[in-house]
């Protein structure tokens, strides 16, 4: 089992997922930095992820596209905030349009990666994620994590925003 | 009842029947059984008990007495998206660690 703790904070719209593996850092950093490597394991394999351009460096970015099984292929963006190889990464996830330039209209993550030696050959590695609403989080998911998702999503809107016109 | 992360293909499993979604709808207010939802579809009353019963399993409506009455009451706390969202959001990172893990795995072994 490598995933060894996760912490969801459905109130502040966060989670902290932190997993071992028996490599150092800096094999678990070149999962990052190698953006072939990246694309094996980004995306799902109904989705995967293909890198367009990889710019790890703060100011960076890093833009990659995704290939759904209907042939849809959205795409995504990483500006990098925060780098220090092999030990931290921290970058906005947003969604693009086809030319690889940012969507505004759509909201971005934010992503914190942390990676340390924990003994000889063994290596943690955090993720915090931070989504700005539950719409974005929704948004995210529905690339590429399950068709439908957003429909039903939206039926509980809809119930939930019903409730509220009751109760007003 | 709830507790963790309810099953989210249940929710929304239940959520994908129209009745079911007006049985959700009405049992908000909390005032009607099960016979008196009955009422409002042209269809029989254990037909609707079966209803409530998928939406009981997941989590989005609870039986509760009211007096000598059992009515059905909307578990709001049960549609509250963000839960489920990061429920999948997990999944979605722990599939992405599954892969980092085999990776790993396979290219220790080509440098061996």
């Amino acid at each position: 089992m490598t995933v060894t703790d996760v912490r969801k904070d459905p109130d502040a719209l966060s989670m902290t997922l932190t997993a071992e593996f028996d490599a150092s850092p800096e094999r678990v950093w070149q999962l990052w930095a190698d953006p072939r490597l990246l694309e094996r394991w980004w995306g799902p394999p109904t989705y995967p992820a293909t890198v367009d351009s990889h710019d790890l460096r703060v100011g960076g970015r890093v833009e990659y596209h995704m290939t759904g099984p209907e042939g849809d292929q959205p795409h995504g963006y990483w500006e990098v905030t925060e780098a220090d190889p092999p030990h931290s990464l921290a970058f906005r996830d947003g969604f693009a349009n086809d030319d690889g330039t940012p969507n505004p209209d759509l909201p971005t993550t934010e992503a914190r990666v942390t990676i340390e030696e924990i003994s000889d050959g063994r290596t943690r590695m955090s993720i915090d994620s931070i989504f700005p609403s539950t719409k974005a989080m929704e948004q995210l998911l529905a690339m590429g994590v399950e068709e439908g998702f957003t429909l039903a999503l939206g039926q509980i809107d809809a119930i939930l925003a019903e409730d509220a016109v009751r109760s007003a | 009842m709830q507790t963790t992360g309810p099953d989210f293909d249940r929710v929304f499993a239940a959520l994908g029947d129209a009745t079911r979604r007006d049985i959700v709808r009405r049992a908000i207010a909390g005032v009607e059984g099960v016979a008196e939802l009955a009422d409002h579809y042209p269809m029989s009353f254990a037909a609707v008990q079966k209803h409530v019963a998928v939406l009981e399993r997941a989590g989005l409506v609870t039986k509760q007495r009211s007096g000598r009455r059992k009515v059905v009451r909307t578990h709001v706390e049960g549609l509250r998206a963000a839960q489920r969202l990061l429920d999948r959001y997990e999944e979605l990172w722990r599939g992405r660690i599954d892969r980092m893990t085999a990776l790993i795995t396979t290219t220790k072994e080509r440098n061996k």
